[in-house]
Formats: C-alpha cells, sequence, structure tokens
C-alpha cells in the first residue's frame, strides 16, 4: 500500500477530492452506457417478438398481412 | 480472399462470433480494468512532483487512448462502407460512435479535473483541449446525422464521408503537444522509447488500458449485434434468434 490508514487514502494529501470526483464520474458514466447498451438490447427483442406475434395472430384470423401501405413499404427492397 | 472478406461482411456470421468473444471480452477486460485501477490508486507509489493527483492518469489516459484509437478505426470502417460497400463496416461506425462519445468526454472531463490541483485551471484554451472538444463534437455530429438520415444506404454513405473528413483532427491531437508550447505533457505512451515513469506506475497504466480496450470490443459486439437485429429482422435467422433471445 501506497497509503498508511484509510483515512489517507480517501483524503490523499488533499488531492482526494479531485482523484475520487473522477472515478466515480468514470464509473458512473461506463455503468450507465453498459445498462443503456444491455436495456437498448432487451427493448429490441421486445419489440420484434411483440410484431412477430401480432404477425401470426393476423394470419391465423385469414388476413393477409399488409406488405405496403401508401407511404411504407414493409418488405425488404434488396 | 474474396470470399474471406464478404464472409466477414456477412452480418449472421459475425453475430455468431460475437456471441462467442463477448463473454471473454467483457470478464477479461473488467478484470485487467479493476487490477488496473486498484494497483494505481492504491498501491502505485505518489509522484514526487504531482502528489496524488496523478492518479487520475489511470483512468485520464486510457480514455483518451481509446477516444482517439476508435475514431481510428471508424475512419478504416467508413473507408471499407465507401469502397466495397459493405454493411457491416456502417454497422459499427454507427454502434461505436455514442461509446466515443462517453470515452472522449471522460477524457476531458478528467483532464479538467486533474488540471486544477496540477495547472491551477479547469480548462484552457490550448491545441490538446481544444482538438479533443472537437473530436467529441465530431462523435456529436456523427450520432446526429446517423439518427437524421433514414434511408440506410445515403446514411452510410454520409455518415462515412463526414468520418473521413473528421479524421484530419487525430494527428492534430496527437502531435499538439510537440508543435505548439502548450500546458499539456507529452504523450505517456511511445511506442518507440522506453517509457518514461517508473515501471510501478506505467505497469498498472497498461492494465487499465488493455483492460478499457477489451470492454470496448464487448460493447461494440453488443451494440453491433443490436443494430444488425434491427437491420435484419425479415431474415429468417433474426426470427430464430429473437424467439430464443426472448424466451
Amino acid at each position: 500500500m501506497a497509503f498508511e490508514s484509510l483515512t489517507a487514502f480517501i483524503e490523499m494529501k488533499g488531492h482526494g477530492p479531485f482523484v475520487w470526483t473522477c472515478y466515480g464520474v468514470f464509473f458512473a458514466l461506463m455503468g450507465a452506457l453498459i445498462y443503456w447498451s444491455l436495456f437498448q438490447r432487451r427493448r429490441v427483442v421486445q419489440t420484434q417478438r411483440r410484431d412477430m406475434a401480432r404477425a401470426a395472430a393476423g394470419a391465423d384470423s385469414g388476413r393477409t398481412t399488409v406488405t405496403a401501405s401508401f407511404n411504407r413499404i414493409n418488405d425488404s427492397q434488396d | 480472399m474474396w470470399q474471406i472478406f464478404h464472409k466477414l461482411g456477412s452480418p449472421k456470421w459475425f453475430f455468431g462470433i460475437a456471441d462467442r468473444w463477448m463473454p471473454w471480452l467483457l470478464w477479461s477486460g473488467l478484470l485487467l480494468l479493476f487490477s488496473g485501477l486498484i494497483w494505481g490508486l492504491a498501491f502505485a507509489p505518489e509522484d514526487y512532483l504531482q502528489g496524488n493527483s496523478y492518479r487520475i492518469i489511470f483512468i485520464h489516459v486510457p480514455s483518451a487512448f481509446l477516444a482517439q484509437s476508435v475514431y481510428i478505426m471508424m475512419a478504416a470502417a467508413a473507408v471499407v462502407t465507401l469502397v466495397w460497400r459493405i454493411k457491416l463496416a456502417d454497422v459499427f461506425v454507427k454502434a461505436v460512435a455514442p461509446v466515443g462519445a462517453v470515452l472522449t468526454f471522460l477524457a476531458l472531463f478528467t483532464g479538467a479535473v486533474w488540471g486544477k490541483p496540477t495547472w491551477g485551471t479547469w480548462w484552457i484554451w490550448d491545441a490538446r483541449l481544444t482538438s479533443m472538444l472537437i473530436l467529441l463534437f465530431l462523435y456529436f455530429g456523427v450520432m446526429a446525422l446517423a439518427a437524421a438520415i433514414a434511408d440506410e444506404k445515403s446514411s452510410a454513405r454520409a455518415v462515412a464521408v463526414l468520418v473521413l473528413v473528421g479524421v484530419v483532427n487525430i494527428p492534430i491531437i496527437k502531435y499538439s503537444v510537440e508543435w505548439w508550447n502548450t500546458l499539456h505533457q507529452p504523450a505517456t505512451f511511445k511506442l518507440t522509447e522506453k517509457p518514461s515513469m517508473p515501471l510501478e506506475m506505467w505497469v498498472p497504466l497498461l492494465l487499465s488500458v488493455l483492460g478499457l480496450y477489451l470492454l470496448f470490443g464487448w460493447f461494440a459486439c453488443l451494440r453491433m449485434q443490436t443494430e444488425i437485429l434491427i437491420r435484419e429482422r425479415r431474415t429468417r435467422w433474426v426470427k430464430e434468434r429473437v424467439q430464443a433471445e426472448g424466451s
């Protein structure tokens, strides 16, 4: 250890507030980025599952799924 | 050769590879990062000149290093997008731009907080700091442009051009500390010279840089997978994957 006690470690001879602010912001932002990336992923999967369930329900009731409307083409054009 | 190139560009193939790599990238990245940071915070010796404030280096340098590396990787991907029209390259650019923006912000923020006890000021319009701020705006520009154009192909081309125009900023950041008289100290890592700091400081710094690199790899894989799920949602393999993942 480079410090003699826990208080010395936290105070860092007066530089503690600067050092700990940096580490705090670093972990907060990286944590938020991890959470946000995982959340986006889960939301995409949920939305697509719902769309697929809806499409399946539509097909069961005898309706044909609409592939294009006036301003939107749902089928890939590639 | 061309077959390999195109296989690499296949979203489905990439998805499988990313699945296999992601746990390794995440856990080895976190392990290296945490060991580097704990070593740097608690065990590395105090700096004779700057005292303990220098311990900010263990997050400042990795963030700044990655912020620039990520932009260079985006520029390489932009070339691939423009020349070979490989969609995966565009997926990469759009998936990692927010990660690059966060890292650039962290480099600027930790730099400012470090500057206060060391230089006596939070901010100064010096070449290194200003060019890093421009890098942050470039990342914002890429994100805004990607969000503004709905058509996939035009968006890919426009974003690639913007990324390539912005790459001129990278050598300016790198050489700013040599070309101009700035407050900022010269580069910490040099490939051609021996490290200018003692090994007990240099090794933890290297560990945290490597750890953050691996963590970035995890971010890239995860975010690219999300983007692929959206773009390829009409394909059968994505539908099967979504079913499997949601249950």
